[in-house]
């Protein structure tokens, strides 16, 4: 099927401003999005750029905002977009260029709730034990990729770009409830600052957009009531 | 042109990659507190080790009785004898306290009843050298390697490494014997660095991108053994390629093996367990050459879906419960990228080109090794799937990669650690970044010329077909000269994109001449190995033959034809015997 694909374009050495592109380009049945990317890349136009790297959903390159939506390219089917495709940069980044955004503000956030796990006791001789139910506690969010499409879907990380953000959250919730570790105090006091959890109006933008599946809104309530708690 | 002062950096060590053999050598010289410095072209959590799906082995015991020497025996049987038995040894062994190690550093491991970490069956993991299947893969539901890596990188945070994200490495610089440092080509800006340093580790991981069909990232160029060969260090065992037998057909994507050590079965158009005639023992859970090979033969005979290329990959009889719970990611690759409901339909599968047993030839410290005698390049370390220790030998095991990576990776930077404390930062010349700065400047400038795209898709055609599970003296002839000939019209490709922000154009097309190498020497290496031994089917030698040919090869770059040399494989405990399963 043919399809139009619009791109919304940005070369810093070139452009003033963004503008749209459109491409006509031929569609194959199980085609996704990345594969229409690269038609272009490859045959029409070398310098569209865009991140990727897996192609499978996997490794959270390619988020980018497709039909209003944030998903990533490569695990979107062009057959259920239809035959108008529109495609631009994460929202509320800054563009580096084309479907290129900046991440470090994003993985500072990320690097700011302490994610990794604390637990200073002696290590066991073998492993610690942890029973399936515990660890089924945390299990939905170790599924994060870290692509940035739920924080960037945020209408409060819109407005207050210091607001953590969901997946941040996501990361603080997977060490918070893992029986295993020792520093859920300090990663609630940090969410409990200003920028930190309250920021959430439950809009659930954050779980439409997760290509992971990932209940986010859930998650970001089970550590707002763990904030709570924690205050007595 | 020499490198503004302010993008020359000094680093005790320097890390080139960021997958799992690359973090867990930054994370030993970090709690070692030596300032260490990861290069990487994509964000760490972007590595392939995070698209690793089935599970890392460990002869941990938690459900039934194991212990590493089977587990050693597995692996030299399943690389059909061509393993290095001394580091199947130390792979087997360390396995045990690598694993454990992840889990104190918060893997979220799937646990037993009693809260062990679970284990499952997994391809040509036995009791007993060879008996039955044992439990030996320890995982985290369908995604392992997603998780090793996240627990890596999040104690990379913990321990402060310093990362260079989207920093493309463009060459090695190796002055007078020793290393000292790297030069790396800033995604961002289209600026050049160079790193000063007496260690670095290439941890670039494979290069299955010269295959059309594959279960491999774009970003798997061969970047590390390609900028090795260049430099005159020979790679070791190229032509022995893996094909996993359970790709997404048409597209290479990967159904984990776990799908077949939670019960699947492979089914021809018949509807038979085709198995049954090639591996009657361990059936689905042979190992992956002999199974890519049956599933080949199963087409070839007619005996394919429908008449077609490719065969079944039965869930149903598992159960919703079952799939759901420990093959979820799988389950949704089907859904999404082939539109099959494996919980009632069967998947159609096909051979997908998977892992490069091959590549930089180390020891078992991770020293790069240069010759048959296995002399060390001072300062230079490969680990992980870009390095050959060798202890995959013809034939990786399944959940092997993912320990090697991480047993290499961490004797890689302890060995580093060493290195480091008997030497200082090297000198480097001034002008060390500008024959690779004029390449690129070539590439990036050249007025006219050939896509380099066309280039790529021909090679993974070329070497598919020609290179693939069947070989010929023929075929490979024939793959042989279509390289050269693209090596060839590489020369004289042009890039779209003349900007100096995020080049991507260009990053490709150079890392298009990578892969060429790459060919290069697989090809050349194939061509020169006439029997047939693991993942290396000659259809022309199909027999092993130890007499002549149990040895490694290393094919070494020069102007014309690869130059082939050889070394013996270090035999410890097991003698060759036939393979069976
Ligand atoms: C789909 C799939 C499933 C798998 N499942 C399993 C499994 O279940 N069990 C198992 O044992 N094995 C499995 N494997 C194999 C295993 O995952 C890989 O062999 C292993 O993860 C490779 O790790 P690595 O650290 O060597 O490289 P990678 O994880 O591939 O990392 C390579 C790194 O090098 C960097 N890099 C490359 N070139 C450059 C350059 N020029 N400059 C700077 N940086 C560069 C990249 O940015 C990246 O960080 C699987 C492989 C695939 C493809
Ligand atoms: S390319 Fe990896 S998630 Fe899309």
């Amino acid at each position: 099927m043919l399809v139009d694909l619009r791109i919304l374009r940005f070369d810093p050495e070139r452009d003033e401003k963004p503008h749209w592109d459109t491409y006509s380009v031929e569609s194959g049945p199980m085609d996704r999005v990345l594969d229409l990317l690269h038609q272009v890349k490859w045959e029409e136009d070398g310098t569209l750029t865009f991140r990727r790297s897996c192609a499978h959903g996997v490794c959270g390159s390619d988020a980018m905002l497709i039909n209003g939506r944030n998903r990533l390219a490569c695990k979107v089917r062009v057959d259920q977009l239809g035959r108008r495709v529109s495609v631009a940069p994460l929202p509320g980044m800054r563009v580096i260029k084309d479907l290129v955004v900046d991440m470090e503000p994003f993985f500072d956030q990320y690097k700011s709730v302490k994610p990794f796990l604390v637990n200073e006791e002696p290590e066991p001789e073998r492993e610690r034990l942890q029973s399936p139910k515990e660890r089924a506690r945390y299990d939905d969010t170790t599924k994060c990729i870290l692509c940035a499409a739920c924080t960037t879907a945020c209408p409060s990380f819109w407005a207050q770009p210091s607001f953590v953000g969901p997946a941040a959250i996501v990361n603080a919730h997977r060490f918070i409830f893992d029986s295993r570790d020792h520093a859920s105090e300090e990663r609630l006091e940090i969410l409990a600052d200003e920028d930190g959890v309250w920021r959430c109006r439950t809009i659930f933008n954050c779980t439409d957009a997760c290509p992971r599946g990932i209940h986010i809104t859930q998650a970001i309530l089970e550590v707002s009531n763990a904030v709570v708690e924690r205050r007595g | 042109m020499t490198v503004p002062e302010r993008q020359v950096h000094e680093f005790p060590a320097v890390i080139v990659g960021a997958g799992g053999a690359g973090l867990w050598a930054a994370l030993e010289l970090a709690r070692e507190g030596i300032d260490t410095a990861v290069l990487t072209k994509l964000y760490p959590t972007r590595s392939h080790t995070g698209a690793a799906q089935g599970g890392i082995c460990a002869a941990l015991g938690n459900h039934e009785e194991d212990h590493w020497e089977w587990h050693m025996f597995d692996t030299v049987k399943g690389g059909d004898y061509l393993v290095d038995q001394d580091a199947a040894e130390v792979l087997a062994r360390e396995a045990i306290e690598t694993v454990l190690e992840l889990e104190h550093m918060g893997l979220p491991f799937n646990r037993t009843p009693d809260g062990k970490i679970d284990q499952r069956r997994f391809g040509g993991h036995t009791r007993n050298f060879g008996e039955a299947p044992v439990r030996r893969s320890c995982f985290a539901a369908d995604r392992t390697g997603h998780m090793i890596l996240q627990t890596l990188y999040q104690q990379c945070i913990k321990f402060g490494v310093r990362f260079f994200d989207e920093y493309h490495v463009v060459d090695l610089i190796i002055e007078g014997g020793e290393t000292r440092g790297v030069v790396a080509y800033r995604i961002a800006d289209g600026e050049m660095h160079v790193f000063r340093s007496p260690a670095v580790l290439l941890a670039t991981g494979g290069f299955g991108r010269m295959f059309r069909i594959t279960s491999n990232a774009h970003a798997l160029t061969g970047d590390g053994p390609a900028l090795a060969y260049r430099h005159g260090i020979p790679l070791e065992d190229m032509e022995f390629y893996q094909f996993h037998p359970t790709g997404i057909v048409g597209i290479g994507i990967l159904l984990s093996e776990a799908a077949r050590g939670e019960g699947g079965y492979l089914r021809n158009d018949a509807g038979e367990r085709f198995m049954e005639k090639y591996a009657p023992k361990l059936m689905e859970l042979g190992p992956r050459d002999v199974i890519s090979r049956a599933m080949y033969l199963e087409v070839r005979e007619g005996r394919g879906i429908g008449g077609g290329d490719y065969v079944h990959l039965d869930l149903t009889h598992l159960g919703r419960a079952v799939i759901e719970a420990k093959l979820p990611d799988i389950t949704e690759f089907a859904r999404v990228y082939q539109g099959i409901e494996p919980i009632t339909q069967p998947v159609p599968v096909q051979p997908t080109a998977h892992y490069a047993m091959g590549g930089i030839p180390t020891d078992v410290m991770a020293r790069v090794v240069i010759d048959e005698k296995n002399t060390a390049l001072p300062g230079l370390y490969a680990a992980g799937e870009c390095a050959c220790v060798s202890v995959h030998g013809a034939n990786r095991l399944g959940t092997n990669s993912l320990i090697d990576i991480l047993v290499f990776g961490r004797r890689a930077g302890r060995d580093m650690a060493r290195h480091v404390r008997r030497n200082g930062v090297p000198d480097v010349p001034a002008d060390v970044a500008e024959p690779v700065r004029a390449e690129l400047e070539a590439l990036r400038t050249r007025p006219v010329g050939e896509n380099p795209n066309h280039i790529r898709a021909e090679l993974a055609s070329v070497m598919m077909d020609e290179c693939g599970v069947f070989r010929t003296g023929t075929s490979l002839v024939r793959a042989y000269n279509v390289v050269c000939d693209l090596k060839d019209r590489y020369r004289r490709a042009q890039v779209q994109d003349r900007g100096r922000v995020f080049n991507t154009d260009l990053l490709e097309a150079r890392e298009l001449g990578y892969l060429l190498d790459c060919a290069e020497a697989t090809v050349m290496s194939a061509m020169a190995r006439t029997e047939s031994r693991g993942g290396h089917y000659r259809e022309d030698y199909p027999q092993r033959d130890d007499t002549e040919w149990l040895q490694h090869s290393l094919a070494y770059r020069t102007e014309g034809r690869p130059e082939m040399r050889y070394k013996p494989v270090s035999i410890t405990h097991f003698e060759p015997k036939p393979r069976t399963y």
